[in-house]
Protein backbone atom coordinates (compact mmCIF):
# COMPACT_ATOMS: atom_id res chain seq x y z
CA UNK A 1 0.00 0.00 0.00
CA UNK A 2 3.07 2.77 0.98
CA UNK A 3 4.41 1.47 -2.26
CA UNK A 4 1.27 2.48 -3.97
CA UNK A 5 0.87 5.69 -2.65
CA UNK A 6 4.60 6.03 -3.22
CA UNK A 7 4.47 5.79 -7.50
CA UNK A 8 1.01 8.00 -7.72
CA UNK A 9 3.16 10.64 -5.97
CA UNK A 10 5.91 10.12 -7.92
CA UNK A 11 3.70 9.75 -11.27
CA UNK A 12 1.38 13.07 -10.39
CA UNK A 13 4.62 14.96 -10.36
CA UNK A 14 6.06 13.61 -12.97
CA UNK A 15 2.90 13.79 -15.03
CA UNK A 16 2.87 17.07 -13.87
CA UNK A 17 6.13 18.49 -14.81
CA UNK A 18 6.70 16.66 -17.95
CA UNK A 19 3.39 16.31 -19.54
CA UNK A 20 1.63 18.96 -18.31
CA UNK A 21 3.54 22.38 -17.35
CA UNK A 22 6.90 21.71 -19.92
CA UNK A 23 4.79 21.99 -22.96
CA UNK A 24 2.47 24.46 -21.86
CA UNK A 25 5.23 26.82 -20.68
CA UNK A 26 6.67 27.17 -24.05
CA UNK A 27 2.71 28.42 -25.09
CA UNK A 28 2.66 30.45 -22.19
CA UNK A 29 6.06 32.37 -23.11
CA UNK A 30 4.68 32.96 -26.38
CA UNK A 31 1.22 34.35 -25.42
CA UNK A 32 3.16 36.34 -22.84
CA UNK A 33 5.84 38.06 -24.68
CA UNK A 34 3.33 38.41 -27.46
CA UNK A 35 1.05 40.08 -24.76
CA UNK A 36 3.87 42.07 -23.37
CA UNK A 37 4.85 43.52 -26.80
CA UNK A 38 1.51 43.98 -28.22
CA UNK A 39 1.09 40.87 -30.14
CA UNK A 40 -1.26 38.43 -30.83
CA UNK A 41 1.10 35.48 -30.10
CA UNK A 42 1.30 31.67 -31.56
CA UNK A 43 -2.55 30.88 -33.31
CA UNK A 44 -2.04 29.42 -36.22
CA UNK A 45 -2.04 25.78 -35.35
CA UNK A 46 -5.54 24.17 -35.75
CA UNK A 47 -7.18 21.22 -36.09
CA UNK A 48 -10.32 21.84 -37.97
CA UNK A 49 -10.06 25.33 -38.35
CA UNK A 50 -10.19 25.32 -33.91
CA UNK A 51 -6.87 27.03 -32.51
CA UNK A 52 -7.97 27.14 -29.36
CA UNK A 53 -6.03 30.36 -28.01
CA UNK A 54 -2.65 28.55 -29.65
CA UNK A 55 -2.90 25.61 -27.59
CA UNK A 56 -2.09 22.84 -30.68
CA UNK A 57 1.31 24.54 -31.01
CA UNK A 58 2.95 22.66 -27.99
CA UNK A 59 1.44 19.44 -30.28
CA UNK A 60 2.74 20.74 -33.89
CA UNK A 61 6.32 21.67 -32.08
CA UNK A 62 6.75 18.25 -30.46
CA UNK A 63 5.83 16.37 -34.03
CA UNK A 64 8.08 18.87 -35.64
CA UNK A 65 11.09 18.05 -33.49
CA UNK A 66 10.50 14.26 -33.31
CA UNK A 67 10.78 13.96 -37.17
CA UNK A 68 13.34 16.40 -37.60
CA UNK A 69 16.85 14.90 -38.68
CA UNK A 70 18.64 14.49 -35.36
CA UNK A 71 22.38 16.43 -36.68
CA UNK A 72 25.58 15.16 -35.19
CA UNK A 73 28.80 17.51 -36.37
CA UNK A 74 31.64 16.09 -37.74
CA UNK A 75 34.58 15.61 -35.47
CA UNK A 76 31.98 15.56 -32.73
CA UNK A 77 32.13 13.08 -29.50
CA UNK A 78 28.66 11.21 -30.34
CA UNK A 79 28.19 9.42 -27.43
CA UNK A 80 28.82 12.48 -25.23
CA UNK A 81 27.08 14.71 -27.64
CA UNK A 82 23.63 12.85 -27.02
CA UNK A 83 23.99 12.33 -23.07
CA UNK A 84 24.42 15.64 -23.03
CA UNK A 85 20.67 16.69 -23.18
CA UNK A 86 20.00 14.23 -20.49
CA UNK A 87 22.35 15.27 -18.18
CA UNK A 88 21.00 18.80 -17.97
CA UNK A 89 17.31 17.26 -18.38
CA UNK A 90 17.71 14.97 -15.27
CA UNK A 91 18.54 17.44 -12.28
CA UNK A 92 16.06 20.07 -12.26
CA UNK A 93 13.20 17.09 -12.51
CA UNK A 94 15.03 15.08 -9.57
CA UNK A 95 15.20 17.82 -7.50
CA UNK A 96 11.43 18.26 -6.90
CA UNK A 97 11.55 14.73 -4.92
CA UNK A 98 11.91 16.58 -1.93
CA UNK A 99 9.68 19.62 -2.68
CA UNK A 100 6.24 19.57 -0.25
CA UNK A 101 3.02 20.06 -2.45
CA UNK A 102 0.60 19.70 0.53
CA UNK A 103 0.58 18.60 4.28
CA UNK A 104 0.22 15.42 6.40
CA UNK A 105 -3.41 14.02 6.25
CA UNK A 106 -5.08 11.08 7.54
CA UNK A 107 -7.11 8.96 5.44
CA UNK A 108 -9.14 5.96 6.90
CA UNK A 109 -6.12 5.97 9.35
CA UNK A 110 -3.49 6.11 7.56
CA UNK A 111 -1.03 9.11 7.62
CA UNK A 112 -0.36 10.46 4.02
CA UNK A 113 2.33 13.27 3.31
CA UNK A 114 2.37 15.47 -0.06
CA UNK A 115 6.08 14.58 -1.02
CA UNK A 116 8.05 11.59 -2.50
CA UNK A 117 11.07 12.27 -0.08
CA UNK A 118 11.28 13.56 3.29
CA UNK A 119 14.80 13.79 3.77
CA UNK A 120 16.77 14.59 6.37
CA UNK A 121 19.45 16.71 4.31
CA UNK A 122 16.34 18.33 2.74
CA UNK A 123 17.39 21.53 0.55
CA UNK A 124 20.82 20.60 0.29
CA UNK A 125 19.72 17.50 -1.82
CA UNK A 126 18.26 19.64 -4.05
CA UNK A 127 21.71 22.18 -4.06
CA UNK A 128 23.69 18.47 -4.44
CA UNK A 129 21.81 18.55 -7.97
CA UNK A 130 21.85 22.07 -8.77
CA UNK A 131 25.60 21.47 -8.78
CA UNK A 132 25.48 18.43 -10.77
CA UNK A 133 23.25 20.43 -13.48
CA UNK A 134 26.70 22.13 -14.56
CA UNK A 135 27.79 19.40 -16.56
CA UNK A 136 24.87 19.43 -19.27
CA UNK A 137 26.07 22.42 -21.13
CA UNK A 138 29.82 22.02 -20.29
CA UNK A 139 29.77 18.69 -22.29
CA UNK A 140 27.41 19.48 -24.65
CA UNK A 141 29.56 22.21 -25.27
CA UNK A 142 32.60 20.20 -25.41
CA UNK A 143 31.36 17.53 -27.39
CA UNK A 144 29.86 19.85 -30.33
CA UNK A 145 33.58 20.50 -31.15
CA UNK A 146 32.53 23.83 -32.15
CA UNK A 147 34.29 27.01 -30.39
CA UNK A 148 31.03 29.11 -29.92
CA UNK A 149 29.54 25.75 -28.49
CA UNK A 150 32.96 25.95 -25.72
CA UNK A 151 32.54 29.37 -24.97
CA UNK A 152 28.87 28.92 -24.30
CA UNK A 153 29.71 25.90 -22.08
CA UNK A 154 33.07 28.14 -20.36
CA UNK A 155 30.26 30.66 -19.53
CA UNK A 156 27.23 28.70 -18.39
CA UNK A 157 29.70 27.01 -16.06
CA UNK A 158 31.17 30.08 -14.42
CA UNK A 159 28.42 31.28 -13.88
CA UNK A 160 26.67 28.48 -12.30
CA UNK A 161 29.32 28.37 -9.99
CA UNK A 162 29.01 31.77 -8.88
CA UNK A 163 25.45 32.03 -8.43
CA UNK A 164 25.91 28.40 -6.88
CA UNK A 165 27.67 29.95 -3.84
CA UNK A 166 25.09 33.36 -3.79
CA UNK A 167 22.48 30.82 -3.61
CA UNK A 168 23.45 28.55 -1.13
CA UNK A 169 24.44 31.09 1.70
CA UNK A 170 21.22 33.22 0.55
CA UNK A 171 18.90 30.25 2.19
CA UNK A 172 20.94 29.86 4.93
CA UNK A 173 18.67 32.44 6.89
CA UNK A 174 15.94 30.54 6.01
CA UNK A 175 17.25 27.39 7.87
CA UNK A 176 18.46 29.28 11.09
CA UNK A 177 14.87 31.22 11.31
CA UNK A 178 13.16 27.79 10.60
CA UNK A 179 15.66 25.48 12.58
CA UNK A 180 15.28 22.58 9.87
CA UNK A 181 16.59 21.29 6.52
CA UNK A 182 13.47 19.57 5.86
CA UNK A 183 11.35 21.63 3.37
CA UNK A 184 8.39 19.65 4.79
CA UNK A 185 9.23 21.13 8.27
CA UNK A 186 9.97 24.80 6.76
CA UNK A 187 6.42 24.54 4.82
CA UNK A 188 4.65 23.03 8.06
CA UNK A 189 6.79 26.35 9.71
CA UNK A 190 4.74 28.63 7.85
CA UNK A 191 0.74 28.19 8.74
CA UNK A 192 0.99 31.88 10.36
CA UNK A 193 0.56 34.18 7.43
CA UNK A 194 3.13 36.41 9.31
CA UNK A 195 5.57 33.60 9.76
CA UNK A 196 5.88 33.36 5.92
CA UNK A 197 9.49 33.56 4.65
CA UNK A 198 8.68 36.77 2.71
CA UNK A 199 8.42 38.28 6.37
CA UNK A 200 11.11 36.73 8.03
CA UNK A 201 13.34 36.72 5.24
CA UNK A 202 12.87 39.45 2.91
CA UNK A 203 16.22 40.25 1.44
CA UNK A 204 16.68 36.51 1.61
CA UNK A 205 13.83 36.08 -0.63
CA UNK A 206 14.99 38.56 -3.64
CA UNK A 207 18.55 37.27 -3.60
CA UNK A 208 17.11 34.10 -3.64
CA UNK A 209 15.26 34.51 -6.66
CA UNK A 210 17.99 36.39 -8.80
CA UNK A 211 20.47 33.32 -8.08
CA UNK A 212 17.56 31.23 -9.09
CA UNK A 213 17.21 32.87 -12.49
CA UNK A 214 21.15 33.40 -13.11
CA UNK A 215 21.14 29.61 -12.10
CA UNK A 216 18.50 28.39 -14.83
CA UNK A 217 20.82 30.73 -17.29
CA UNK A 218 17.82 32.89 -18.36
CA UNK A 219 17.54 36.84 -19.61
CA UNK A 220 18.32 38.67 -18.21
CA UNK A 221 21.63 35.95 -17.60
CA UNK A 222 21.63 34.21 -20.52
CA UNK A 223 24.84 35.39 -21.37
CA UNK A 224 25.54 31.39 -22.02
CA UNK A 225 22.92 31.66 -25.42
CA UNK A 226 23.76 34.93 -25.87
CA UNK A 227 22.36 35.01 -29.93
CA UNK A 228 23.92 37.79 -30.63
CA UNK A 229 27.41 37.55 -29.50
CA UNK A 230 27.90 33.91 -29.48
CA UNK A 231 25.24 32.31 -32.19
CA UNK A 232 23.50 30.12 -29.26
CA UNK A 233 26.04 29.12 -26.88
CA UNK A 234 26.53 25.38 -26.15
CA UNK A 235 23.28 24.32 -27.46
CA UNK A 236 24.44 25.60 -31.01
CA UNK A 237 25.19 21.68 -32.65
CA UNK A 238 21.82 20.40 -31.48
CA UNK A 239 18.59 20.13 -33.22
CA UNK A 240 15.41 18.21 -33.36
CA UNK A 241 14.74 16.00 -30.14
CA UNK A 242 17.88 16.74 -28.00
CA UNK A 243 17.61 20.63 -28.82
CA UNK A 244 14.14 20.73 -26.98
CA UNK A 245 15.70 18.55 -24.37
CA UNK A 246 17.65 21.96 -23.13
CA UNK A 247 14.58 23.91 -23.21
CA UNK A 248 12.54 21.21 -21.65
CA UNK A 249 15.15 21.21 -18.84
CA UNK A 250 14.73 25.08 -18.67
CA UNK A 251 11.28 25.55 -18.39
CA UNK A 252 11.22 22.33 -15.53
CA UNK A 253 13.89 24.28 -13.69
CA UNK A 254 11.58 27.17 -13.71
CA UNK A 255 8.96 24.88 -12.08
CA UNK A 256 10.94 23.65 -9.60
CA UNK A 257 12.45 26.94 -8.94
CA UNK A 258 8.96 28.39 -8.53
CA UNK A 259 8.36 25.37 -6.23
CA UNK A 260 11.37 25.91 -3.95
CA UNK A 261 10.48 29.50 -3.45
CA UNK A 262 7.30 28.67 -2.85
CA UNK A 263 8.04 26.55 0.09
CA UNK A 264 10.66 28.65 1.49
CA UNK A 265 9.48 32.01 1.36
CA UNK A 266 5.70 31.72 0.52
CA UNK A 267 3.90 29.66 2.81
CA UNK A 268 3.77 26.13 0.45
CA UNK A 269 0.68 24.57 0.79
CA UNK A 270 -0.84 26.91 3.09
CA UNK A 271 -3.77 29.55 2.96
CA UNK A 272 -3.50 32.71 4.57
CA UNK A 273 -5.11 33.42 8.26
CA UNK A 274 -6.66 29.59 7.54
CA UNK A 275 -4.95 27.04 9.19
CA UNK A 276 -4.92 23.36 8.32
CA UNK A 277 -7.29 22.41 11.42
CA UNK A 278 -9.68 24.95 11.00
CA UNK A 279 -10.06 23.63 7.51
CA UNK A 280 -10.48 20.23 8.28
CA UNK A 281 -12.95 20.88 11.64
CA UNK A 282 -14.63 23.00 8.87
CA UNK A 283 -15.42 20.68 6.39
CA UNK A 284 -15.92 17.43 8.72
CA UNK A 285 -18.77 19.02 10.37
CA UNK A 286 -20.45 18.35 7.15
CA UNK A 287 -18.78 15.63 5.81
CA UNK A 288 -16.87 13.11 8.22
CA UNK A 289 -13.23 13.40 8.97
CA UNK A 290 -12.12 11.14 6.05
CA UNK A 291 -14.00 13.16 3.54
CA UNK A 292 -12.48 16.45 5.19
CA UNK A 293 -8.92 15.24 4.83
CA UNK A 294 -9.64 14.57 1.06
CA UNK A 295 -11.05 17.93 0.50
CA UNK A 296 -8.32 19.67 2.44
CA UNK A 297 -5.47 18.24 0.77
CA UNK A 298 -7.31 18.70 -2.76
CA UNK A 299 -7.72 22.67 -1.69
CA UNK A 300 -3.97 22.38 -0.62
CA UNK A 301 -2.46 21.11 -3.54
CA UNK A 302 -4.48 23.68 -5.42
CA UNK A 303 -3.44 26.54 -3.55
CA UNK A 304 0.12 25.05 -3.77
CA UNK A 305 0.25 25.11 -7.41
CA UNK A 306 -1.59 28.18 -7.81
CA UNK A 307 1.62 29.95 -6.21
CA UNK A 308 3.36 28.09 -8.03
CA UNK A 309 1.93 29.59 -11.20
CA UNK A 310 2.14 32.89 -10.15
CA UNK A 311 6.26 32.51 -10.10
CA UNK A 312 6.00 30.73 -13.28
CA UNK A 313 4.12 33.69 -14.43
CA UNK A 314 6.76 36.10 -12.85
CA UNK A 315 9.72 34.74 -14.25
CA UNK A 316 8.06 34.99 -17.64
CA UNK A 317 7.76 38.40 -17.07
CA UNK A 318 11.23 39.45 -15.86
CA UNK A 319 12.57 37.34 -19.21
CA UNK A 320 10.45 39.77 -21.44
CA UNK A 321 11.17 42.40 -19.34
CA UNK A 322 14.59 43.04 -18.77
CA UNK A 323 17.63 43.50 -21.78
CA UNK A 324 20.63 41.07 -21.32
CA UNK A 325 23.28 41.49 -18.88
CA UNK A 326 27.08 42.10 -19.80
CA UNK A 327 29.33 38.54 -18.88
CA UNK A 328 31.57 40.92 -16.09
CA UNK A 329 28.33 42.82 -15.00
CA UNK A 330 26.72 39.40 -14.18
CA UNK A 331 29.87 38.48 -12.38
CA UNK A 332 30.16 41.62 -10.48
CA UNK A 333 26.33 40.96 -9.62
CA UNK A 334 27.29 37.29 -7.88
CA UNK A 335 30.36 38.27 -6.08
CA UNK A 336 30.49 41.49 -4.73
CA UNK A 337 26.73 42.27 -4.49
CA UNK A 338 24.92 39.25 -3.74
CA UNK A 339 27.99 37.32 -2.03
CA UNK A 340 28.37 39.98 0.63
CA UNK A 341 24.53 40.65 1.30
CA UNK A 342 24.30 37.24 1.83
CA UNK A 343 26.67 37.12 4.81
CA UNK A 344 25.18 40.11 6.26
CA UNK A 345 21.76 38.41 5.65
CA UNK A 346 23.11 35.38 7.86
CA UNK A 347 24.12 37.66 10.44
CA UNK A 348 21.28 39.54 10.90
CA UNK A 349 19.33 36.66 11.42
CA UNK A 350 21.50 34.94 13.66
CA UNK A 351 21.99 38.76 15.52
CA UNK A 352 17.85 38.70 15.84
CA UNK A 353 17.70 35.03 16.94
CA UNK A 354 19.68 35.41 19.53
CA UNK A 355 18.12 38.84 20.71
CA UNK A 356 14.80 37.14 20.74
CA UNK B 1 17.88 -5.22 -0.75
CA UNK B 2 20.48 -3.31 1.16
CA UNK B 3 23.09 -6.00 -0.31
CA UNK B 4 21.74 -5.68 -3.80
CA UNK B 5 22.14 -1.89 -3.47
CA UNK B 6 25.82 -2.21 -2.01
CA UNK B 7 26.71 -4.44 -4.89
CA UNK B 8 25.30 -2.43 -7.70
CA UNK B 9 27.41 0.78 -6.37
CA UNK B 10 30.27 -1.00 -5.37
CA UNK B 11 30.95 -2.97 -8.70
CA UNK B 12 29.69 0.51 -10.18
CA UNK B 13 32.22 2.13 -7.99
CA UNK B 14 35.18 0.33 -9.09
CA UNK B 15 33.95 -0.21 -12.98
CA UNK B 16 34.35 3.59 -13.35
CA UNK B 17 37.54 4.15 -11.23
CA UNK B 18 39.07 1.81 -13.36
CA UNK B 19 37.45 3.26 -16.47
CA UNK B 20 39.46 6.16 -15.20
CA UNK B 21 42.44 5.36 -15.17
CA UNK B 22 42.57 3.50 -18.57
CA UNK B 23 40.26 5.59 -20.83
CA UNK B 24 42.43 7.54 -23.90
CA UNK B 25 40.64 10.60 -23.72
CA UNK B 26 41.18 12.81 -20.45
CA UNK B 27 37.63 14.23 -20.36
CA UNK B 28 35.80 11.00 -20.78
CA UNK B 29 38.72 10.02 -17.72
CA UNK B 30 37.42 12.83 -16.07
CA UNK B 31 33.57 12.30 -16.10
CA UNK B 32 34.17 8.82 -14.95
CA UNK B 33 35.81 10.17 -11.89
CA UNK B 34 32.11 12.07 -11.21
CA UNK B 35 30.54 9.09 -11.82
CA UNK B 36 32.63 7.53 -8.88
CA UNK B 37 31.64 10.02 -6.48
CA UNK B 38 28.35 9.75 -7.82
CA UNK B 39 28.20 6.09 -6.63
CA UNK B 40 30.60 6.43 -3.30
CA UNK B 41 27.84 9.21 -2.54
CA UNK B 42 25.26 6.38 -3.05
CA UNK B 43 27.57 4.09 -0.46
CA UNK B 44 27.18 6.63 2.13
CA UNK B 45 23.46 6.95 2.15
CA UNK B 46 23.38 2.90 2.49
CA UNK B 47 25.59 3.66 5.89
CA UNK B 48 22.91 5.96 6.53
CA UNK B 49 24.87 9.20 6.72
CA UNK B 50 23.05 10.93 4.52
CA UNK B 51 24.72 14.89 5.28
CA UNK B 52 27.49 13.32 4.16
CA UNK B 53 26.37 12.02 0.76
CA UNK B 54 24.77 15.10 -0.55
CA UNK B 55 28.26 16.76 0.69
CA UNK B 56 29.92 14.27 -1.50
CA UNK B 57 28.28 15.41 -4.46
CA UNK B 58 27.90 18.98 -4.22
CA UNK B 59 31.60 19.40 -3.38
CA UNK B 60 33.65 16.85 -5.10
CA UNK B 61 31.33 15.98 -7.67
CA UNK B 62 29.93 19.20 -8.37
CA UNK B 63 32.38 21.82 -7.56
CA UNK B 64 35.76 20.05 -7.76
CA UNK B 65 35.37 18.02 -10.70
CA UNK B 66 33.94 21.15 -12.67
CA UNK B 67 37.12 22.56 -12.14
CA UNK B 68 38.93 19.45 -13.87
CA UNK B 69 36.85 19.23 -16.67
CA UNK B 70 36.83 22.72 -17.19
CA UNK B 71 41.18 22.86 -17.35
CA UNK B 72 41.00 19.46 -19.45
CA UNK B 73 38.87 21.03 -21.82
CA UNK B 74 40.51 24.17 -21.81
CA UNK B 75 43.96 22.69 -22.50
CA UNK B 76 42.40 20.43 -25.27
CA UNK B 77 44.04 17.43 -24.01
CA UNK B 78 44.11 14.62 -27.24
CA UNK B 79 43.48 10.75 -26.84
CA UNK B 80 46.42 9.80 -25.42
CA UNK B 81 48.87 7.00 -27.39
CA UNK B 82 49.94 3.91 -26.01
CA UNK B 83 53.54 4.03 -25.45
CA UNK B 84 55.90 1.47 -27.42
CA UNK B 85 56.60 -1.43 -25.07
CA UNK B 86 59.81 -2.42 -24.49
CA UNK B 87 61.70 -5.35 -22.51
CA UNK B 88 62.48 -3.06 -19.37
CA UNK B 89 58.52 -1.95 -19.06
CA UNK B 90 57.50 -5.89 -20.03
CA UNK B 91 59.80 -6.82 -16.97
CA UNK B 92 58.51 -3.90 -14.46
CA UNK B 93 55.41 -4.57 -15.55
CA UNK B 94 55.51 -8.46 -14.91
CA UNK B 95 57.24 -7.69 -11.18
CA UNK B 96 54.15 -5.20 -10.66
CA UNK B 97 51.70 -7.69 -11.11
CA UNK B 98 53.44 -10.06 -9.25
CA UNK B 99 53.54 -8.11 -6.61
CA UNK B 100 50.07 -6.98 -7.01
CA UNK B 101 49.19 -10.79 -7.00
CA UNK B 102 50.68 -11.47 -3.44
CA UNK B 103 49.45 -8.56 -1.77
CA UNK B 104 45.52 -9.40 -3.14
CA UNK B 105 46.35 -13.22 -1.85
CA UNK B 106 47.84 -11.77 2.14
CA UNK B 107 45.26 -9.72 2.51
CA UNK B 108 42.28 -12.03 4.28
CA UNK B 109 45.05 -13.55 6.61
CA UNK B 110 46.21 -10.04 7.97
CA UNK B 111 42.22 -9.95 8.93
CA UNK B 112 41.82 -13.37 10.15
CA UNK B 113 43.39 -12.85 13.34
CA UNK B 114 42.42 -9.50 14.15
CA UNK B 115 39.28 -8.75 15.65
CA UNK B 116 37.46 -5.92 14.15
CA UNK B 117 35.78 -3.52 16.47
CA UNK B 118 32.16 -4.21 16.49
CA UNK B 119 29.92 -1.73 14.92
CA UNK B 120 28.28 -0.05 17.93
CA UNK B 121 24.57 0.67 17.53
CA UNK B 122 24.00 3.45 16.13
CA UNK B 123 21.27 5.57 17.48
CA UNK B 124 18.30 6.56 15.50
CA UNK B 125 19.36 10.03 14.32
CA UNK B 126 22.91 8.91 13.40
CA UNK B 127 23.96 10.94 10.14
CA UNK B 128 21.28 13.59 10.01
CA UNK B 129 22.79 17.42 9.54
CA UNK B 130 22.23 18.23 13.07
CA UNK B 131 24.23 15.66 14.84
CA UNK B 132 26.96 15.58 12.47
CA UNK B 133 26.73 19.70 12.90
CA UNK B 134 26.41 19.31 16.49
CA UNK B 135 29.61 17.20 16.99
CA UNK B 136 31.66 19.10 14.06
CA UNK B 137 31.39 22.36 16.70
CA UNK B 138 32.12 20.45 19.88
CA UNK B 139 33.85 17.50 19.64
CA UNK B 140 35.85 18.35 16.35
CA UNK B 141 35.63 22.24 16.86
CA UNK B 142 40.12 22.12 16.21
CA UNK B 143 40.00 20.67 13.41
CA UNK B 144 37.33 21.66 11.95
CA UNK B 145 38.60 25.62 12.44
CA UNK B 146 42.06 24.53 11.14
CA UNK B 147 40.73 22.70 8.20
CA UNK B 148 38.66 26.26 7.67
CA UNK B 149 42.31 28.60 8.02
CA UNK B 150 43.80 25.61 5.77
CA UNK B 151 41.09 26.75 2.73
CA UNK B 152 40.98 30.12 3.69
CA UNK B 153 45.14 30.35 2.90
CA UNK B 154 44.52 28.33 -0.32
CA UNK B 155 41.60 30.97 -1.34
CA UNK B 156 44.01 34.23 -0.26
CA UNK B 157 46.48 32.25 -2.61
CA UNK B 158 44.74 32.01 -5.48
CA UNK B 159 43.75 35.40 -5.25
CA UNK B 160 47.51 36.34 -5.42
CA UNK B 161 47.62 34.57 -8.27
CA UNK B 162 45.18 35.94 -10.38
CA UNK B 163 46.45 39.41 -9.36
CA UNK B 164 50.16 38.84 -10.54
CA UNK B 165 48.94 37.97 -13.70
CA UNK B 166 47.12 41.40 -14.42
CA UNK B 167 50.44 43.10 -13.06
CA UNK B 168 52.15 40.97 -15.50
CA UNK B 169 50.31 41.67 -18.34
Amino acid sequence: MNLIIDLTKILFIFTLTMGVFAPILGWVERKQSALMQDRIGANRADIFGFTLIGLFHPLADAIKLITKEDFIPQGANKIMHTIAPFISLVPPLIAFAVIPFGGEYIINGRKISLVIADLDVGLLYIFAFASLAIYGPVIAGWASNNNWSLLGALRASAQMISYEVAMGLTVIGVFMVYGSLKLTEIGAGQEEFFKWGIFLQPLGFFMFLTSALAENKRIPFDVAEGESEIVAGYFLEYSGMKFIMFYMAEYIEIITISGIVTTLFFGGWHIPFISTNALISFFSLLLGDTLANIITMIIHIGVFFTKVIFFIWLQMTIRWTVPRFRYDQIMKLGWKILLPLSLLNILVTGIVILLT
Amino acid sequence: MEILAFYILGVGAVVTAIVTVIHRNPVASALHLILTMVFLAGIFVLLNAHFMAVIQIMVYAGAIMVLFVFVIMLLNLQGEKWPPMTWKKLLVSFIGILLVGYCVIKIPGIFKGSILPMATQVTEDFGTTKVVGRRLFTDFLLPFEVTSILLLSAIIGAVILAKMKINKG
